[in-house]
């Protein structure tokens, strides 16, 4: 098996070998590490890009808006992924963001991965009928688990999810009824015994 | 009184960092200190008469095993290099999580000895391999088997038996990733299992050596006096593979420096120095001036350092010895007087020096020692221009003075070879392969990095600047961490023709707390580890200054 440094590092150099600034491949070599450690199949779809990459084969992505729309060629994940997690900020405000077209989607995804922690929200995100769900680039919750090559996706919806709760109000109070169960009652004495301040708080 | 930090500026240029010694926050040290109350044994020990076999060793505590498995090899004499680009070795070992089962230790039977072209699994931590000083070591072989202790002399010339020509960690050619070791608490200090692996392979050169003079003749032979096996350590060969990784762990790099300098400046600020306190620093220091009178080079370079170190600190000691040492604040008396009257060599050697009596001091920051680098990987995209320029121009302002289209300033490029996948130098305008250069030159990609910065507008965000200048992103990367971690940098040009390299395989030694460092070239040097180091059945209530105590 391979460790994860060792990931990295071949992520990195390869990236460059194949043209990538330094500091893109550094961002590779944590993002393919990030699938693998996840489980997805980082590595082979890497391998498999960059043995098709050529800049002008792919649209470089440098502004990423609303609606990311391409006409012909499908667009680089790696440099839509870089400029997702740089933008993140500014782009947090488009709630939903639309791409058409990303070659090698799994490539995309740990750079959202990594936009879901520095942005402190979840984000989901569909890719044509794939479903995932980065939580804080703790973990990828997925509908897909497939070690395969996916060369391509052709809708894809990213919305960023507010942190609300998961359970209503109801829930909650039903909870918080069984956790007061471990709670003792306080008689006069044990008031006045027990707490480490006085009986009133301004003398 | 409130001292001031000494400046990065001052304290990462290539030179100085150069001038660093071992000291309390050494790994070595911290190492001994942390596993001191384990439980320490000899496995296995199947070695034929001349040496060649398996032994085992390991550490225990509370259900928590560390094995080292040896596996010591025949080595013709043409086959023996301490180079990289050797293929065998005396020795190979591998440091195991746990207790090895029958088939872990025929599959590390297999790979072990392979070292780089072998594979190794995540239930191994680290992996190096060893080669005999064949002349010493046959020496006290011959001496042990007559039935006489080896000439100490000849020992203290030397100092040990094997030296190590690598040792390999975190991920390596499948080794245990880091993060799943980070979180035990006997590992929290940096390379805390690369010293156990080393520490480990100290104590085989004894056992073997022992094992070959019985074998030889058992009726007469005796057994290396532990004593004299205690001011034995370990050798290291280390080229320019060491370089790179201080510039490629630059919060690591922060946390080392600056505990180093917060410990200095803590000790600086006490008013009041108790008597035994004092004593203590002076006997360590007089005391080491005999480690540093047996610090043997054949390097002009080192010697006339070390020439001028034993001036300075004869000087220093006279210094001492006439100093009021019931004044106020006197290590701050005595920095102030060693800043400005002896050799950066000396000055580095007695900031060491003063953290000896201060346990209470030192201690805390062993905990800061190492560093969660991921945590400061990302760039912060949303700052601005304005605030990237403050950056550069209050932490590399002489860097960015430097002029880079002057050949001096762009002489070097580092690489990595292709049969050894290990950093290189090489001269830019002499050999081929600079369009691969390793992204290392930092000094000239943050001038780089600044010319640009001082014609964009100052509102910009970083992420806007990213769009069109990407080819910058490593060292925009260093600029946000720099603001944070003052001492991640190393303030110096990495590939100018007056670059030693070695100063940079020195520092990072240093650390390790390597002793009589012996540069054999400007790009690689020998050192030795654990001389004087307590053997595994003296840790119990050994003494934290055995630095000192080597026989020598």
């Amino acid at each position: 098996m391979k460790s994860l440094n060792e990931i990295d590092t071949i992520s990195k150099r390869a990236s460059r070998a194949k043209g990538f600034s330094w500091g893109v491949s550094e961002e590779i070599g944590k993002c393919v590490r990030l699938l693998e450690l996840f489980n997805l199949p980082g590595i082979k779809n890497l391998n498999h890009y960059l043995k098709k990459y050529d800049k002008n084969n792919f649209i470089q992505l440098k502004l990423v808006e609303k609606n990311n729309l391409s006409d012909g060629k499908y667009y680089c994940p790696i440099s839509s992924g870089v400029s997702f997690l740089d933008q993140i900020k500014i782009i947090e405000k488009y709630v939903t963001i639309q791409f058409n077209k990303i070659a090698y989607p799994l490539l995309f995804l740990p750079f959202v991965s990594r936009a879901s922690e520095i942005l402190g929200k979840r984000i989901y995100i569909k890719l044509d009928e794939k479903e995932f769900v980065l939580n804080f680039n703790q973990s990828i919750i997925s509908n897909y688990s497939k070690n395969e090559i996916w060369e391509n996706t052709n809708i894809i919806s990213i919305t960023f999810l507010e942190n609300d709760n998961s359970f209503n109000d109801d829930e909650w109070i039903e909870m918080t009824k069984f956790a007061n169960e471990t709670f003792v009652d306080e008689s006069d004495e044990l008031k006045e015994k027990s707490a480490g301040a006085g009986l009133t708080d301004n003398d | 009184m409130n001292v001031q930090l000494r400046s990065p500026k001052e304290i990462m240029k290539l030179s100085r960092l150069g001038c660093f010694h071992q000291s309390k926050l050494s790994f070595l040290r911290s190492f001994l200190e942390e596993f001191k109350d384990w439980k320490y044994s000899r496995d296995l020990f199947e070695l034929d008469k001349d040496g060649y076999g398996k032994a085992i060793y390991s550490f225990s505590k509370n259900k928590k095993v560390y094995s080292l498995i040896c596996f010591a090899n025949e080595l013709h004499e043409e086959e023996r290099s301490d180079r990289v680009i050797a293929t065998k070795w005396d020795a190979a070992f591998v440091l195991h999580d746990g207790v090895p089962s029958k088939k872990d230790i025929d599959r590390l039977y297999e790979n072990v000895p392979k070292q780089e072209v072998g594979r190794l699994s995540y239930k191994e931590l680290t992996l190096s391999r060893a080669n005999k000083s064949v002349r010493l070591f046959n020496e006290v072989v011959k001496s042990l088997s007559e039935g006489k202790q080896p000439d100490k002399k000849l020992l203290s010339k030397v100092g040990y038996l094997y030296r190590t020509t690598a040792v390999y960690g975190s991920g390596k050619f499948g080794l245990a990733d880091r993060f799943r070791i980070q979180n035990r608490p006997e590992l929290k200090g940096p390379f805390r299992l690369e010293m156990m692996l080393v520490y480990f392979v100290r104590q085989f050169t004894f056992d073997q050596i022992n094992h070959i003079a019985q074998n030889k003749n058992k009726n007469n032979f005796v057994k290396l006096d532990e004593k004299i096996a205690k001011s034995l350590g370990i050798g290291n060969s280390t080229g320019l593979g060491m370089a790179p990784f201080i510039v490629n762990h630059p919060t690591l790099l922060n946390n080392w420096v600056q505990s180093r300098e917060n410990i200095l400046k803590k000790i600086r600020e006490i008013e009041i120095v108790k008597e035994e306190k004092f004593k203590i620093f002076y006997d360590c220091l007089r005391k080491s001036i005999i480690n540093v009178e047996n610090w043997n080079t054949d390097s002009e370079f080192q010697k006339s350092k070390i020439k001028e170190l034993l001036e300075d600190l004869h000087k220093t000691i006279n210094y001492l010895d006439t100093l009021d040492k019931k004044q106020k604040y006197i290590f701050n008396v005595i920095y102030k007087w060693i800043e400005s009257e002896v050799c950066e060599e000396c000055l580095e050697y007695l900031v060491s020096m003063f953290m000896e009596p201060f346990d209470e001091i030192v201690k805390e920051f062993k905990k800061k020692m190492s560093a969660d680098e991921d945590k400061h990987f990302t760039i912060p995209s949303y700052r601005t221009i304005i605030q990237l320029r403050d950056i550069l121009e209050n932490h590399y302002s002489e860097i960015i003075k430097l002029d880079f289209s002057k050949k001096e300033n762009n002489h070097n490029f580092w690489f990595i070879s292709k049969n050894k996948e290990e950093p290189r130098l090489g001269s830019r305008f002499k050999v081929n392969g600079s369009e691969l250069e390793q992204p290392l030159a930092i000094a000239r990609d943050i001038k780089k990095l600044y010319e640009r910065v001082i014609v964009t507008k100052n509102s910009q965000t970083i992420a806007e600047f990213l769009i069109e200048n990407d080819d910058l992103r490593h060292v925009i990367r260093r600029a946000f961490i720099i603001e944070k971690f003052p001492y991640s940098e190393i303030l110096d040009n990495t590939i100018g023709k007056k670059l030693i390299p070695i100063d940079m395989l020195r520092f990072k030694l240093s650390f390790f707390g390597a002793v009589k460092f012996d540069p054999r070239s400007d790009r690689w040097l020998r050192i030795c580890m654990f001389q004087g180091a307590p053997l595994p059945n003296q840790l119990e209530n050994f003494d934290d200054k055995w630095v000192y105590d080597s026989l020598n």
